[in-house]
Order: C-alpha cells, then sequence, then structure tokens
C-alpha cells in the first residue's frame, strides 16, 4: 500500500463485512508525533482462536485463496514507523483495530487521499453500515457521521453522485487544516 | 459537518432525478470496481473514485458504481467490470482514472466498447 488511507480503506472492509451497524474510523495525532489509527466496529467480532492467527498472513475468511495481506501488511508498516498494531475483539461484540506509528520515522507511509477513502467506503455500502470519522491534531480536530447525513437527506441514497461529490468536497475541506501543515 | 445546509439543496436536485430514472429501470448500467487488498493496492480507490466523479459531472442518472472483492485475477487489477443492459459485461484490466474518462466517454456513454483496455486484448498478448 501507498499510504496509510488505503491501509484504512482495506481494513475497514472487514468490518464492513463483519455485519457492523457503524464503524468508526478515527485518525489522532498527538503533540510527540505519535500517529494513531483506530478502526472500530461492532460486528460480529472474532473467537479468541481466529483473533490469535488473524496477523497471520496465511489466514483469511475468502475462498478464492488461502492468503489474507490486509492486517500484515498495515503491521509490517506499523513496525517499520516504530509503531504496531494491536487487535480486540469480543464475539458479539465487534472488534477494535489500533494501528499506531512515529511520523518523525523515515518509513512511516504519509496519509494519503482519507477523504477519498471515506467517500470510497460509504459509496461502496450506501445501506449499511453507518460511517464516522474522527480526525484529531494539535492543529484542529473535526467528526464526520453518516447518521446526520443519512437523516438529512430522507431516503435519497448516499451513494448518489452528486452527494458522493458533495461528501469528498466537504471531507477534504476539513481534513485538511487538520493534517495539512503536519509532515504526513 | 458545517456543510449539512447545502445537503438539502443538493437533496432536492437528486429528488427530481431520481424520479426520472424509475421510468427507465431497464436502462441501468452498472460499473462494478474491485476493492480487495489486490484492487486497493493497485489503484482501485482513484478508479473508483473517477467513475463516480464522471457520473457526476456528465449527470449519468442510470449509472451505478459498486465494488466488489478478490475474484482471483490480482495481476490484472485494478479491475471493473461493466453490465449494459441486455449485452455480457465487459471486463477492464489494469484501469487508471485516464482510462476510466475513456471508457465513460465511448463505451458508457456512446456503447463502443474499449477494446484495447479489454480482458481479452490484454491476456491475448
Amino acid at each position: 500500500m501507498r499510504d496509510l488511507s488505503l491501509h484504512i480503506l482495506d481494513l475497514a472492509q472487514n468490518s464492513v463485512r463483519a455485519e457492523a451497524k457503524v464503524v468508526s474510523l478515527s485518525v489522532l495525532l498527538d503533540e510527540n508525533g505519535i500517529l494513531s489509527i483506530i478502526i472500530e466496529d461492532d460486528g460480529k467480532g472474532m473467537s479468541e482462536e481466529l483473533l490469535a492467527r488473524v496477523q497471520s498472513p496465511f489466514a483469511t475468511t475468502r475462498t478464492t485463496r488461502k492468503v489474507g495481506l490486509g492486517i500484515p501488511m498495515m503491521a509490517e508498516n506499523c513496525r517499520l514507523a516504530e509503531g504496531n498494531l494491536s487487535i480486540e475483539s469480543t464475539l458479539g461484540k465487534g472488534t477494535r483495530l489500533i494501528a499506531t506509528m512515529n511520523t518523525a520515522s523515515i518509513d512511516c507511509l504519509p496519509l494519503g487521499d482519507l477523504a477519498g477513502t471515506v467517500t470510497t467506503l460509504v459509496s461502496a455500502n450506501p445501506e449499511a453500515p453507518d460511517f464516522t470519522l474522527h480526525c484529531q491534531s494539535p492543529q484542529g480536530e473535526m467528526t464526520f457521521d453518516t447518521r446526520e447525513i443519512r437523516a438529512a437527506l430522507q431516503g435519497v441514497s448516499l451513494a448518489e453522485p452528486e452527494i458522493t461529490a458533495w461528501m469528498i468536497e466537504s471531507l477534504r475541506e476539513e481534513i485538511q487544516p487538520i493534517f495539512g501543515g503536519v509532515t504526513l | 459537518m458545517k456543510s449539512l445546509a447545502e445537503l438539502e439543496a443538493i437533496r432536492q436536485k437528486t429528488l427530481s432525478r431520481i424520479n426520472l430514472r424509475k421510468e427507465d429501470e431497464n436502462e441501468a448500467i452498472r460499473v462494478v470496481v474491485g476493492m480487495a487488498t489486490c484492487g486497493i493496492a493497485a489503484g482501485a480507490r482513484p478508479v473508483m473514485l473517477a467513475f463516480m466523479d464522471e457520473a457526476s459531472k456528465r449527470s449519468l442518472n442510470h449509472v451505478t458504481v459498486s465494488q466488489t472483492g478478490c475474484i482471483g485475477m490480482c495481476r490484472l487489477e485494478p479491475m471493473v467490470d461493466v453490465y449494459l443492459p441486455g449485452q455480457e459485461k465487459v471486463t477492464y484490466v489494469h484501469m487508471t482514472p485516464e482510462k476510466v474518462a475513456r471508457v465513460v466517454a465511448e463505451h458508457i456513454v456512446n456503447g463502443r466498447v474499449v477494446e484495447e483496455y479489454t480482458i481479452g486484448a490484454t491476456e491475448d498478448k
């Protein structure tokens, strides 16, 4: 993956497939330059057995082949940037994935097009789940919640081209000042 | 979300368009982008966003863009299936946002398949 927002797009789809009602994405940068990416869902969760082997590239739920690279690739990119990836999960309750990295590390991937990632997720899953995004850095914060948008749209699909065009534009506008001047 | 007010105006505009679409349901065109780990790593997200952007810019009421998982030909990603009503699906491979503009103009709008981007043209080489 070329940037962190592509990893987020990839891993959030695990939450969608786990039949989550709400998928919450957080991208938090603290004053020491430590970046945390948290992907949290209220899906069906994982058994302890699956949780134990989910970081292996040879664990996957798909049937076309025997490798699943989403989680191991992100874990590797975290470790390269002096960080870590951890997953907590409870069967029937949901899963939380926490990825950390030091943005001062030369191997830390850039954040990339986070607005594009969120818009892609929402437009590909217009009915459910709902998505929330929380971005925070010393420069400010923003929140985004598709439940608010869904309520305002009164039945119009979130995947309508005009809606997605509006979404990506307003997300870019709000995310830019938060991570803008930061070396990411 | 500061611009929720804007959304209401867009919603009104969209509503009239949706009603129009209901009348010609058989005209619906479907674009499906491969979005598994392999697709994303190969650049599927800009491709999907490009389709959505073109659909919005050209007001293509009858086009829906959706996504699918890995279909097992990761070396050909980003892959895109285009379904025109009453026709066999066309699979485009190694897609880029630049290629999307041409596929939309020639195939989706004018009904001429862009043969050189299809899986058939690539696999014959």
